[in-house]
């Protein structure tokens, strides 16, 4: 009886001790409980974005107090930003967890920008952090060119090099192209059987390399053309590509003494739409039946079927372009094909100028310094040594 | 100076244009936006010249009734009947697009179809065992088109998988064809450069006609 008594006593004793503590039980929830210990600091560092025009930020942080079980349980971070860190931030978008940086762009330059980051686990804040100030600025070099700045110096002195050479007397070697060299005998053929010759531009634009060297051989054309009396049609897409052609066309005949044989409706627009263009140049070749058709330019899908439609109506066919996946389709169907670089090196092959061999040259000098970083890097991967190879990524 | 200014513009804008790819900076991403958008107006411009270049033949042609000159009467139509149309009722009117979706586009789509045919032709010819390079040619084409489509799949599913069809047709694709394609693609890089650099210092002047053509 006593025991018990003391027992019930001892509870008693207790339970009142307790009360107070057991109405704030009721209020603390289990989530709640983790309110009560202030969030962990993020370490938020904002810099400029490197190499761009201006206008953007990095923002970057890490939460170092944090273990994984806690980094693993932050299910999104809030980004918010402010130009003052007093007064009160804006939130610009919410990231993934796992993540640890943000672009931020479309700012003002010269404008301080804050920003604060919250790590968030459904409702509650794990962490916090603010920093700042970063400053956007456009950059007046851009730094990860300069592996292309150095190829482009080293390219620019081996071709004056070599022009300088050249001008001086010096004789180069160029290979014999056997597309070039067909180029006179195919006029020929044109003129001994009283038939056109067809000359096709291409499908690209004037800005393109590939049409200014379908100029450079045009030109050449058209001045043996003239030479033989022969006729040259000459149906462009683009009508600024037209405007040069009737230009080099015309030059052409006045140089070789007949400008009245020139006739402009012989180089003429057709439209500026793919296989409609096709469709007229072919209506050209079956026609007409041109002894002669030069393909030189950029060409895409069309050029199978230009190339055939000529194999059909009886034509020599000489093609250059560079356009990688058509060269294929040119070699089956055409007589002669100049591929990719053969294409430029066109105009220095015709004219044998000391100032356009040079670069021909500088061309060839330069492949031979691409194979040898080729190699070099490769056998630099081979080891692991990885930083000759990224030196190269301009991305 | 008909040849000197045309050289000294292209010097200037071409100078330009390789410096403004080391500056980020965006007074110059301005400018380059700005040149950039001139060469489009002067392309729209000349757009009627081009325009006027196609009128003026076919009008030839239906003047002195070359051959062909009935044709030529339904490009003149067909070109001011579409010009027409899209000026007055605008671009999105139904009869325009009517005209394009039921006129103009399978016409152009009967153009890209005769491809398939001209491939078939042209593969004929090709492909033949005439010398040792032909025969590489002829083999490589057969182990790609089989090793593309399950046929070839199945008539070498009982072998090693590098000797199955598919395997030596991706290896073919992914090793050799890459190496050709990449060797031609520095080729053409340089000779880019090449060409540009002979255009900006005005040793290449063909496109300026006259006697650039020498």
């Amino acid at each position: 009886m006593k025991k018990s008594g003391f027992k019930f006593l001892v509870v008693l004793a207790v339970s009142i001790w307790l009360t107070p503590f057991a109405s704030f039980a009721e209020v603390i929830s289990a989530d709640s409980a983790f309110q009560s210990f202030p969030p962990m600091p993020i370490i938020v560092t904002v810099s400029d974005m490197p190499n761009d025009p201006g206008g953007a930020l990095i923002v970057e942080w890490s939460i170092p107090d944090a273990d994984s079980l806690t980094l693993a349980s932050m299910n999104v971070y809030q980004i918010s930003r402010s130009s003052n860190p007093d007064s009160e931030f804006e939130s610009i978008t919410s990231l993934v967890a796992g993540s640890t940086r943000y672009e931020d762009s479309g700012l003002e330059d010269g404008k301080n920008y804050y920003y604060r980051i919250i790590a968030f686990d459904n409702d509650n804040r794990l962490a916090e952090g603010t920093g700042g100030p970063g400053v956007p600025s456009g950059q007046w070099f851009n730094t990860g060119r300069i592996p292309i700045l150095i190829m482009v110096v080293l390219f620019a002195t081996t071709a004056i090099g070599f022009i300088v050479s050249a001008k001086k007397g010096y004789k180069f070697y160029v290979r014999p192209i056997a597309g070039i060299r067909a180029v006179d005998d195919a006029i020929g053929r044109a003129t001994e059987m009283g038939r056109p010759i067809l000359y096709v531009p291409g499908l690209g634009t004037a800005s393109e390399v590939a049409t200014i060297a379908a100029f450079t051989i045009l030109g050449r054309v058209a001045r043996k053309v003239a030479e033989y009396n022969t006729r040259v049609i000459v149906p462009n897409y683009d009508p600024v590509v037209m405007a040069v052609c009737q230009e080099v066309v015309k030059g052409a005949y006045t140089a070789a003494g007949k400008p009245d044989m020139y006739d402009a409706n012989d180089v003429y627009f057709v439209t500026q739409d793919q296989f409609p263009y096709t469709a007229a140049v072919n209506g050209v070749m079956l026609r007409q039946k041109p002894a002669t058709n030069f393909y030189m330019g950029m060409f895409y899908a069309e050029s199978l079927v230009l190339a055939e439609t000529g194999f059909i109506s009886g034509s020599i066919q000489i093609a250059g372009t560079d356009q990688l996946v058509q060269i294929p389709f040119f070699v089956s169907v055409c007589d002669f094909v100049l591929m990719g670089e053969e294409l430029y090196a066109a105009s220095a092959y015709l004219s044998q100028e000391p100032q356009q061999l040079g670069t021909l040259k500088a061309q060839d000098w330069g492949k031979v310094l691409v194979v040898v970083l080729i190699i070099v890097g490769m056998i630099f991967s081979t080891f692991g040594w990885e930083s000759f190879a990224a030196w190269f990524d301009v991305g | 100076m008909r040849r000197e200014i045309p050289l000294v513009i292209v010097f200037l804008f071409g100078l330009f244009m390789i410096v403004q790819f080391f500056i980020p900076h965006r007074s110059f991403a301005f400018l380059y936006q700005e040149f950039n958008n001139w060469t489009i107006i002067i392309g729209i411009f000349t757009m009627v010249i081009g325009v006027g270049s196609l009128i003026t033949v076919h009008y030839s042609k239906i003047r002195f009734k070359k051959p062909g000159w009935g044709y030529s009467i339904v490009t003149i139509v067909s070109l001011c009947g579409m010009s027409l149309i899209g000026l007055i009722g605008g671009t999105e009117n139904e009869l325009f697009l009517n005209l394009y979706r039921y006129g103009l586009s399978p016409v152009t789509s009967t153009m890209f179809s005769l491809l398939a045919y001209f491939i078939a032709s042209a593969a004929y010819r090709a492909f033949r065992a005439r010398t040792v390079v032909a025969t590489l040619l002829l083999i490589s084409a057969v182990v790609v088109m089989l090793g593309r489509v399950p046929i070839g799949q199945i008539i070498t599913a009982w072998l090693p998988e590098w000797l199955q069809l598919q395997n030596i047709a991706d290896f073919l694709l992914q090793t050799p064809n890459v190496a050709a394609k990449r060797a031609i693609y520095i080729g053409v890089g340089l000779g880019v450069a090449a060409v540009s650099l002979k255009i900006i210092l005005g040793i290449e002047r063909t496109w300026l006609g006259g006697d650039g053509g020498k």
